[in-house]
């Protein structure tokens, strides 16, 4: 008895701020900018500016989801590597403490055509370029962003690893790259996967971003979600949208989920 | 267990002290009770100045908080969580929040001071006879532009902007009803059209432009147009007089097809506890020396004819912010076309947003 009772606060919680906004969202999405009840908004998604939106929203997901696992592995693999580990993760962990529309705001001025990356540029002979509004800089600064997320749980996973596997490659004659390709990638593939599940999702949604590195020219689901619920007041299609990227994340979370159930452990 | 039950102990300990110690700060400043006056406003919009003499005028204690849209706003009034004794609005959330019954009448008797308005700005189709609000500033909407950037080059009406040679050189702030407006006038089309053709005319005639957009952004544009990030913006009156000051290349132009005449206006929202120190602050508002000292302050056009008096000639005879009653004819108020049409404004200028150079 005491136990259930131990769990009331979970269950409680879960109902609350989980299924709760969840059954309204789906709720509110059947209703039409008049308060009417209608499957109008489906239909709207499906036309080809919903429809063009979605694609570019996975496709910058994708992209941003690339190049934070490109750049995070290797570095996790050196950080594992160094002398003082827990150091080296902090200076890692720190920039997700500062607000992230501080970050952005930092790189308005960094990217800026009289900032200080572009003076750079001059003083070495390449000369201004446009980095502000750029799909560059939109991919880049959300990398910089989400990297830490991808590179804790591979940080975690190479710590894991049992450092007598990779002797035991080695012994039998396996060079570097095979070590790596059989035995540390697939038992470190757990942590990728919770990496890039970690960054995907979110930069599925990005908002704020598309308007202030990419100047409203990159349109991802976040911005469309964004401007229903607060400008056009049009709550029916926001959670229409909403309800989509639910989906979407689900499937997500189950193609990359963790098959092991029963196998291992 | 018994360490998890202290860490408990300890933390409700410290926020309990923390809720004691704004509560002795606040009230030892004099906040909390009844003489206090919460006014709702938008960021940078008041001469801190007068809030401090109208304290001492009064004996009440100035709340003052910001928000930066109508919509975000209105949300808060509505959820009721705050006591809000004067919001400042635009002209459009105006009817909205009359329809949704988030205004206290006004009464004129207690603002003497109304007489002061010149009468061009009162009995406006949004609240018709003023029940509801008294006018705070009013602006356009217009063309920033540096001079020098652009080699001397001069934008006198909104179809200059279709200029090949501002390739990527202008920036757009992030509004459906200001940049369609634009496009609409563009077009010698009210900004208040409803006719769907003419509104797919604009959209098309929008992403004609799309080779000279650089960025639409919301208030960052003000910093990237002082910063010379590019050579034109598209702003409102106020906000171009914030950056001309910063940036003295840099110059405003009302388009001759006409634009957007803007109102903001204060009102006294339904949460109100202080309604009679509401109108206090109305009425001392419209002084024609306390309006005189906050249009200098914040850069935008007041609405109050005597204020005029107290104001430098340049200002006054400024015809980028005091426009001649020529031009000010082509002006256009906002008016509430309704949420579907508002829908539909919306869809048209996110599919401008997405369409590709």
């Amino acid at each position: 008895m005491r136990r259930y009772a131990y769990a009331i606060p979970y269950w409680l919680w879960i109902g609350l701020f989980v299924v709760a906004p969840i059954i309204l969202i789906i709720y509110y999405s059947f209703f039409d900018i008049e308060g009417h009840f209608s499957l109008v908004n489906y239909e709207t998604f499906f036309t080809p500016v919903y429809l063009r939106m979605t694609v570019n929203s996975f496709w910058y997901a994708f992209l941003i989801t690339a190049c934070s696992l490109l750049i995070a592995y290797p570095t996790a693999y050196l950080l594992t590597k160094t002398k003082h580990k827990q150091l080296w993760l902090l200076l890692i962990i720190l920039p997700t403490w500062v607000n992230l529309l501080l970050k952005a705001y930092a790189f308005l001025g960094l990217f800026g055509t009289y900032g200080a990356v572009n003076a750079l540029f001059e003083a070495i002979g390449i000369g201004t370029k446009q980095l502000l509004f750029t799909d560059f800089s939109f991919v880049f600064v959300s990398v910089y962003i989400f990297i830490p997320f991808m590179i804790l749980p591979i940080f975690n996973a190479l710590e894991k690893l049992n450092p007598s596997l990779i002797d035991a490659a080695r012994d039998l004659g396996a060079s570097e790259w095979t070590t790596f390709r059989r035995v540390i990638f697939p038992l470190t593939l757990d942590g990728v996967k919770a990496g890039c599940q970690a960054v995907f999702i979110p930069s599925l949604s990005l908002f704020m971003l598309t308007r202030l590195i990419a100047g409203n020219r990159v349109i991802t689901l976040g911005t469309a979600v964004e401007q229903h619920f607060l400008v056009t007041q049009n709550w029916g299609m926001g959670a229409t949208i909403a309800v989509f990227l639910m989906i979407a994340m689900a499937s997500i979370m189950a193609l990359t989920g963790n098959k092991k159930w029963g196998v291992r452990q | 267990m018994k360490k998890i039950s202290s860490l408990f102990l300890l933390v409700w300990l410290i926020a309990f002290s923390l809720l004691y110690v704004t509560k002795t700060i606040e009230s030892s400043k004099g906040y909390g009770g009844a003489n206090t006056l919460t006014i709702y406003n938008w960021g940078d919009y008041i001469d801190p100045a007068l809030i401090k003499k109208f304290e001492k005028e009064t004996g009440l204690k100035v709340i003052y908080q910001t928000f930066d849209s109508n919509e975000a706003m209105m949300t808060k009034i509505s959820q009721g969580g705050t006591t809000f004794d004067v919001a400042v609005p635009s002209e459009y959330a105006i009817s909205k929040m009359k329809e949704e019954g988030l205004l206290l009448p006004i009464n004129h008797s207690k603002i003497p001071n109304l007489r002061y308005i010149d009468e061009r700005f009162l009995d406006l189709s949004f609240d018709p006879g003023n029940e509801y609000s008294i006018p705070y500033f009013w602006g356009t909407v217009g063309i920033v532009y540096n001079r020098a950037l652009l080699g001397g080059k001069e934008i006198t009406s909104w179809n200059d902007l279709w200029d090949p040679a501002f390739k990527n050189q202008i920036l757009l702030i992030d509004g459906a009803r200001e940049i369609m407006g634009m496009a609409l006038n563009s077009l010698h089309y009210s900004l208040n059209d409803t006719n769907k053709t003419h509104l797919l005319q604009a959209k098309q005639k929008l992403d004609q432009l799309t080779p000279n957009v650089k960025a639409i952004v919301g208030d960052e544009i003000k910093m990237l147009l002082a910063n010379e990030e590019a050579a034109i913006g598209i702003v409102w009156s106020g906000d171009a007089a914030e950056i001309m000051w910063e940036n003295e290349r840099l110059d405003y132009v009302i388009p001759k097809e006409g634009t957007n005449l803007w109102f903001d206006n204060m009102v006294i929202p339904k949460t109100a506890k202080n309604i009679e120190g509401a109108h206090q602050f109305i009425n001392f508002m419209l002084d024609p020396k306390n309006a005189a000292q906050n249009a200098e302050y914040v850069g935008y056009s007041t609405p109050n004819k005597k204020a005029l008096e107290y104001l430098p000639k340049e200002i006054v005879e400024d015809e980028r912010f005091y426009p001649s009653e020529q031009l000010a004819d082509k002006l256009e108020v906002y008016e509430n076309l309704g949420k579907s049409m508002l829908a539909y404004y919306n869809e048209l200028f996110l599919q401008f947003k997405m369409h590709r150079k």
